[in-house]
């Protein structure tokens, strides 16, 4: 049942690093991960790796698998063959900091500039009533567990870290795009426009829909489909319709 | 000695799952300034692995449920060893709870006049859990992670800095409390990232360090379930109760290997699943006991016709509370009916519609089909029972959260006595929610009495905590060959599981002793290989420590209690015994002679005594198949019984 695979892993910190040779056992059933523990538990006590559920519900263990980005608890050994060498690194977007381990500050900087949800007014706790098919939309987003790996994978910040300052990501125009499909948010009645930041402040120009993120996603979100561009429109409704050209420069919202 | 990173807060929350984070969320509300400490990224707490919902008794669905039904539901779930003022308070305030974090944004499942939905689960009378699909932990730890941003945006737009009132310390592991006379004075941990060191001044911290898990080997437990604050708890002078009883979900993954133990959810039984042996037999039936055959259905026909007609039809024997389903899924296995891995099969694809199925249970159907090559929707699962949840933890005080240490707070997983000897499912969400809160207020209720009379951290502690937590890089030990902290971790697992596990025995707790006191021994003798930044070799020698520390005072405990109740399950004394309910085994470190290293001792102490006009919510025959007769005697149908 059981085999020697040859892996190579990413060993090293934000100085320097190089892909290192392993041979290491696999059992039926197991997934990148837990090859991973085992090199951990028997030959490199110390290499570097974010984990936590081992059941793809935390996003923690993010990484590149042959080179295509993955959480290591959902990559079943059985979809590589015994003599196939399997090659592990860390997401390529974000600073190293050891091994498999990345930086991913980048995420929670994002995070906190998008406007929270606002409650609406004149409404108590226990008082909110939304149809199911009314909180559908957002509940999809709201499946997110924030593993990152669209953000890794999308091309305008992978090969262009400057653009990381004007761009937030898919996980985060997502983020924007659940709140303003939210029943209940009432961030527009207090003068704010969701749709104006997405654009203005969080790059959703830059995306040209490639749907890379939706490829990697191990929720199976369809972030493009249903966010992105969805969001997109709203954004194109209202810039060329001229009543809201009028209402938009005095600051109001329709 | 050398310079260390300090931070001066009022309050240092250890731990960011649901019981943290609304704890933080709290004592930030009240004017604290605020630490949120947590060993895993911001958002990736165990609490995200909560599936099947919040318990609360809004009534939603079914409008007789109302907070006493619940207490009820959860006291009988307990055994009636719950320490009847939390749950009390925990029926009462989760409704609140609930719809706060709506408040946040949160969006759960709706009822068709677009309330929140509310599903059956084990031990609860009414459809009673709050939930979103099958993923409610996560939706609760985001809701409140995106609270937490909104308060620091809140402290941005005031003061031009995001983490003025709070501040989220993510990978940052705590390994000592430190007291001045007795009191709390900070706390002292490492950045996992580059392995510095870290010192928090405060009056006060709240536990909020989830479970155990980790010190069994068949576990639904994350890595950070290694029972810090249960250890931090007890080497700052506070007691564990109820440490003997530990939940063994009944449906854990069985197959393949590397996924034994990995949840599935109890929704799948509240929304028709059910489960069957080798032989196709709804076994259930056979394992209905004495004290909960009014509520349970004894034949299938009415079982099933629950589902559509609750209030006239009893309910199935599979959503008996998890401690009878986990023993009978144990007595099959046992028996030569189990699966071919081992367990017994859960089916849901005989009982819905593919489309349904996958709409209620989405996780568990890509869990299974991406794990196990197995379609949920067409054929049955495999599931056995998993080292799920620890009911002991920290005493405290119900209403403040507060230890007997001063300063010293703790709420959700850590915290002993809400749930008795057995927690329902459900339970734990709310339980988060309604302490985490009251811990905030607790701790932030204590620091404002303090005035300027603020403890203050002794140098000498924190370089003790420093060598502590370096002793592991030391080189070769004195006594005896290097450790591996891996190996020493599989064999604690392998100990606790097999000597302390699901059903126990005095032979077998007593050789689990003596092993735990040997893997002690060997602990200190751990030696990590490479340099602090981000390594896992040092960062599990430092919780192994706290794992043996916690899996000694479960074997104590469990040794001393000569009975059978919920999450104990004891061979060679299979009844439950009314004398034991009122008795609380609880466990602290007693400083050994001169030299010696402190060693866990437990105690017996008294229950206190439930409330009269609580009494009054059971029926008087009820309690008398627990309680013994002179504590009955406030009961208000206790004269008439007399004379009739």
């Amino acid at each position: 049942m059981g085999y020697q695979a040859h892996f190579r892993v990413w060993r090293g910190d934000a100085d320097a690093g190089e892909l290192r040779d392993y041979q290491v056992e696999v059992n039926e059933g197991e997934v990148v991960l837990d090859v991973i523990h085992r090199l951990q538990a028997t030959q490199c006590p110390d290499l570097a790796v974010r984990w936590n559920c081992k059941a793809g519900k935390c996003g923690s263990c993010s990484a590149e698998i042959n080179g295509r980005p993955r959480l290591m608890c959902m990559t079943r050994m059985s979809v590589f063959t015994e003599d196939e060498t399997v090659t592990v690194t860390p997401m390529r977007s974000f600073p190293v900091v050891r091994d498999l381990v990345t930086d991913v500050s980048y995420n929670y900087e994002k995070a906190r500039e998008i406007p929270s949800f606002r409650p609406p007014a004149g409404l108590a706790p226990g008082e909110y009533r939304m149809r199911q098919v009314d909180v559908n939309r957002s509940q999809e987003f709201r499946k997110c567990i924030e593993c990152f790996l669209c953000q890794n994978t999308c091309h305008v910040i992978r090969d262009h870290d400057d653009n990381k300052l004007s761009f937030s990501g898919p996980r985060y125009l997502m983020r924007i795009a659940e709140l303003e499909m939210h029943p209940l948010d009432s961030h527009g009645d207090t003068g704010g426009d969701r749709r104006e930041l997405a654009q203005a402040e969080h790059g959703l120009g830059f995306c040209n829909i490639t749907k890379c993120c939706t490829e990697v996603c191990p929720e199976h979100i369809k972030i493009t489909d249903n966010a992105l561009i969805p969001l997109k429109e709203r954004v194109v409704d209202r810039r060329y319709d001229p009543l809201f050209g009028l209402f938009r420069r005095r600051g109001d919202r329709t | 000695m050398t310079e260390i990173e300090r931070h001066a807060v009022d309050v240092v929350v250890i731990g960011a799952g649901g019981a943290g984070l609304r704890a933080a969320i709290e004592a930030r509300a009240r004017g604290m300034r605020t630490a949120v400490v947590c060993k895993s990224l911001f958002g990736k707490a165990h609490t995200v692995m909560a599936e099947g919902g919040i318990a609360a008794a809004m009534g939603n669905v079914n409008p007789h449920d109302n907070w006493q039904v619940h207490f009820r539901d959860t006291m009988r779930g307990g055994k009636f060893l719950n320490n009847w003022r939390m749950a009390e308070l925990h029926a009462q305030e989760a409704p609140d709870r609930v719809w706060e974090l709506e408040t946040y944004g949160a969006l759960f499942d709706r009822t068709e006049d677009g309330r929140i939905s509310q599903r059956n689960f084990g031990g609860h009378e009414y459809p009673r859990l709050a939930h979103v699909g099958d993923r409610t932990g996560l939706e609760l730890i985001r809701s409140l992670q995106q609270q937490v941003v909104a308060l620091q945006q809140a402290d941005f737009r005031e003061f031009g800095d995001y983490e003025a009132g709070l501040r989220v310390f993510a990978e940052c592991t705590v390994t000592d409390v430190l007291l001045d006379g007795g009191r709390v004075a900070g706390a002292f941990g490492y950045w996992r990232e580059s392995g510095r060191f870290v010192l928090f001044e405060a009056p006060a911290v709240v536990l909020a360090t989830g479970g155990i898990g980790k010190s069994f080997k068949v576990t639904s437990n994350s890595w950070e379930y290694t029972g810090d604050g249960h250890a931090l708890a007890l080497r700052s002078g506070a007691r564990l109760i109820n440490m003997e009883f530990v939940q063994f979900h009944p449906t854990g993954m069985v197959w393949p290997p590397s996924v034994k133990g990995i949840l599935v959810t109890e929704s799948v039984r509240g929304d028709g699943g059910v489960l069957r042996n080798a032989e196709g037999r709804r076994f259930m039936f056979d394992y209905i006991p004495e004290v909960f055959k009014e509520k349970y259905a004894d034949n299938e026909a009415e079982a099933d016709r629950w589902y559509t007609d609750p209030d006239h039809n009893r309910r199935p024997p599979e959503l008996l509370p998890r401690d009878e389903v986990a023993r009978a899924i144990n007595a099959e296995v046992k028996a030569g009916r189990g699966s071919p891995h081992g367990g017994v099969f859960l089916d849901v694809s005989s009982r819905l519609p593919a489309a349904e199925i996958i709409r209620r249970l989405p996780s568990m159907h890509h869990q299974f089909r991406e794990l196990a090559d197995v379609d949920i929707t067409r054929e049955p699962m495999e599931v056995g029972p998993t080292c799920h949840y620890v009911m002991g933890g920290v005493e405290v005080d119900p209403d403040t959260a507060g230890s007997r240490v001063p300063g010293l707070f703790a709420a959700g997983e850590v915290a002993g006595g809400m749930h008795g000897s057995n927690r329902l499912g459900g339970n734990s969400l709310s339980d988060l929610l309604v302490f985490g809160r009251r811990a905030g207020l607790g701790a932030a209720a204590y620091v404002t009495s303090l005035g300027q009379d603020k403890p203050v951290v002794a140098m000498a502690d924190v370089d003790q905590a420093r060598q502590r937590a370096l002793a592991p890089f030391g080189g070769s030990p004195a006594d005896g060959p290097p450790e591996n902290p891996y190996t020493l971790h599989v064999e604690l697992q392998q100990v606790m599981n097999d000597l302390v596990g699901i059903i126990r025995r005095s032979d077998e707790m007593e050789l689990a002793v003596k092993k735990l006191d040997e893997l002690k021994r060997r602990a200190r003798n751990v030696v990590v290989e490479g340099h602090r930044q981000y390594n896992p070799g040092w960062h599990l020698a430092l919780d192994l420590g706290n794992m043996l520390l916690v899996s000694e005072c479960v074997a104590r405990a469990a040794l001393e209690r000569t009975e059978s109740r919920g999450g104990h399950t004891r061979d060679d004394f299979p009844q439950m015994d009314p004398e034991w309910r009122r008795a609380l085994l609880a466990c602290e470190l007693a400083r050994g002679p001169a030299g010696a290293e402190a060693e866990v001792r437990v105690s017996r102490h008294v229950q206190p005594p439930l409330r009269p006009d609580l009494l009054a919510l059971f029926d008087l025959a009820e309690l008398q198949k627990y309680f013994l007769d002179d504590e009955l005697t406030d009961h208000p149908r206790w004269q008439l019984r007399e004379r009739a």
